[in-house]
């Protein structure tokens, strides 16, 4: 992805203390979320977490219960159309209009009273940059899902929004297209540079988009920060059975030298490049997917995986193409993530004893201070 | 079954000898209705467009109130309308009772629930989530309510149809307030009616194949609505 933003600049978007309650129910209660110029900031969350409306309240298209939104720093409202129009949006189902792809490209220029000639080159430029270069004329409504999803980007973005807005705009996708579009919208989004909110369930689509990740449960932020660590390093249980690891392990740094911290755990030694002065308490996290697996006593190849101990295997469990297995050693869990194929050769049982290894790059890490 | 073989010939001999006495009566039908089903529209659509695009407290009950209203029975109307516009009436002043403008009145008040009605489910039937779209691409609450309008107007139609398809047929209201005087406010169904009673049938009979003729064009028109295109799903 592009470019990590300043951390410190003002941020293009901000929401401060919104509260969103339906009948008595509090869906958002958001104390400040904010979005850097030109970054790309993902959503994610369960169904009914609360981040689509979130989206809508930062989109001025549903006013708060409580609470206000703010652009460029200054406070605006969901009735104020000049702000409105700095917006536009992608949604789940690209809602086009009956007429031609041209026309529906074009429709947002239309009510901005953009004259039709300076809107047919803008049409075509952008309809160009969405892959469907000379669609201008076909008709709308005999699109592919995939096609209608490009010109409804098409449509939000010929506006040139300083503030883009996506609802799960590819959750209707099959898997394949899935992919190969989170990849190209992600392309097009890092070079518009333009500030942009990505409300996902999918995780693996929001590392591929976002720059910076927000994860919400039950109508509140409960992390944030870039992919790799929301994602690699979650605090506490729910979080890290959302992205589907072990808690992180909670360790104190005993040795640092030669670009490599020695963290002790509960009695394991883990070993990362993630440089904390000695004595820091930290939290220490292994993706599943950076774990491999030995049978135990078996011949380690030689590498460069620093980390290497056995463990008890606790649970084995299918997830989607390969197999989730949690291990323990001296009480501290962690996962692994191995092939299908792999699993059956290991014989892997609740049980059995394993090696694990792990590259000390694949620690993350951080200070709890 | 000579008995209307006979009515019938004769109101075709009726329609088209160019009698003097069967197309006022149409016209005047015609011209009643018609203007009725212009404000019924100019009053339903925008209460349709409103309850059907707003969520409020109370919002159900002005429905059900609609609802209600679409079945109003036409003689209770014209009871209504009769004793406001009667000398000691609310509206005794101006003199309308027995003119075309009281059954216009009077009409408007049976057409325009059917109008609101109607208007109302075809509005709250465009997806909530498109108008989400319409609004986060920048369309003013007029742009809005103009393209909602335009993904509704089947459903607009077919309730102008359906207003208009309740009143020409009506005979209760127009013959209290019209009172059916010949050359003034004599309309079909009441001239039916009043023929029925004197035993000309063919006469009667001329109408009633008109009356029916519209309500066949006026049902012709809804099914094609109901069956044309295809709704957008996207």
């Amino acid at each position: 992805m592009s470019a990590s933003p300043v951390a410190a600049a003002a941020p293009a978007v901000c929401a401060e203390n919104v509260r969103v309650t339906y009948r008595g129910r509090t869906v958002v209660d958001v104390p400040s979320v904010g979005l850097a110029s030109g970054e790309t900031y993902a959503l994610l969350g369960a169904s009914g977490a609360g981040k689509s409306t979130l989206l809508r309240v930062l989109g001025l298209l549903e006013r708060p219960t409580q609470g206000r939104v703010l652009f460029d720093g200054s406070a605006v409202r969901a009735g104020d159309l000049v702000a409105r129009r700095r917006i536009a949006a992608v949604f789940q189902k690209p809602y086009l209009l009956r007429g031609t792809v041209g026309e529906n490209v074009a429709y947002g220029l239309r009510l901005r009273g953009v004259k039709p000639s300076q809107r047919a080159g803008r049409v075509a430029a952008v309809l160009e940059r969405v892959g469907l270069a000379g669609w201008q004329d076909r008709s709308a409504l005999t699109l592919s899902g995939g096609e209608a999803q490009r010109v409804a980007l098409a449509r939000a973005l010929v506006l040139e929004p300083a503030f883009l807005l996506l609802d799960e705009p590819l959750s209707y996708m099959d898997p394949l297209l899935k992919r190969s579009l989170s990849l190209e919208f992600a392309a097009i989004l890092a070079g518009e540079h333009v500030t942009s909110l990505y409300v996902t369930h999918d995780q693996d689509e929001a590392v591929v988009v976002a720059d910076r990740i927000g994860v919400m449960r039950e109508g509140r932020l409960v992390a944030e920060g870039d992919p790799d660590t929301v994602l690699g390093l979650p605090p506490d249980e729910w979080l890290a059975a959302f992205v589907g690891m072990e808690p992180s392990l909670h360790g104190r740094v005993t040795a640092a030298g030669d670009g490599l911290s020695e963290v002790e755990c509960d009695g394991v030694t883990i070993y990362s490049t993630v440089l904390v002065p000695v004595g820091t308490p930290v939290l220490v996290a292994v993706r599943p997917e950076d774990v491999t697996l030995y049978v135990a006593g078996a011949l380690l190849p030689l590498g460069s995986a620093r980390n290497h101990f056995e463990a008890t295997v606790v649970e084995v469990r299918p997830q989607g193409g390969s197999v989730h297995v949690t291990l323990e050693r001296a009480g501290v869990r962690f996962a692994a993530a191995v092939s299908r194929a792999a699993a059956s050769e290991l014989g892997i049982a609740p049980g059995q004893r394993v090696v694990a290894v792990f590259k000390a790059t694949a620690v993350r890490m951080r200070s709890e201070n | 079954m000579h008995v209307y073989i006979q009515a019938i010939i004769d109101a075709f001999v009726l329609l088209f000898s160019g009698s003097g006495e069967v197309w006022p009566v149409i016209g005047l039908s015609l011209a009643v209705s018609g203007t009725a089903t212009l404000i019924a529209t100019a009053i339903g659509l925008p209460i349709g467009y409103f309850l059907g695009m707003s969520r409020f407290a109370g919002r159900g009950s002005l429905i059900l109130l609609v609802n209600t209203a679409m079945g109003w029975p036409p003689v209770v109307v014209g009871l209504f309308v009769y004793m406001a516009l009667s000398r000691t009436g609310p509206l005794g002043n101006f003199a309308l009772l027995f003119t075309p403008q009281a059954m216009v009145i009077a009409q408007v008040i049976l057409a325009a629930p059917l109008v609101a009605g109607v208007t109302t489910a075809a509005i709250a039937s465009v997806p909530r989530d498109l108008r989400l779209q319409l609004r986060a691409l920048g369309a003013s609450r007029f742009q809005e309510a103009f393209e909602v309008f335009k993904e509704s107007r089947r459903g607009v139609m077919a309730a102008v149809i359906a207003g208009f398809g309740g009143i020409i047929s009506e005979v209760g209201a127009v013959s209290i307030v019209g009172g059916n005087i010949q050359g003034s406010t004599r309309v079909m169904t009441t001239a039916i009616v009043f023929n029925v009673n004197r035993g000309e049938f063919g006469l009667a009979m001329a109408w009633g194949m008109v009356l029916l003729g519209i309500a066949l064009v006026a049902n012709a028109a809804l099914t094609m609505l109901q069956q044309s295109g295809t709704r957008y799903e996207r």
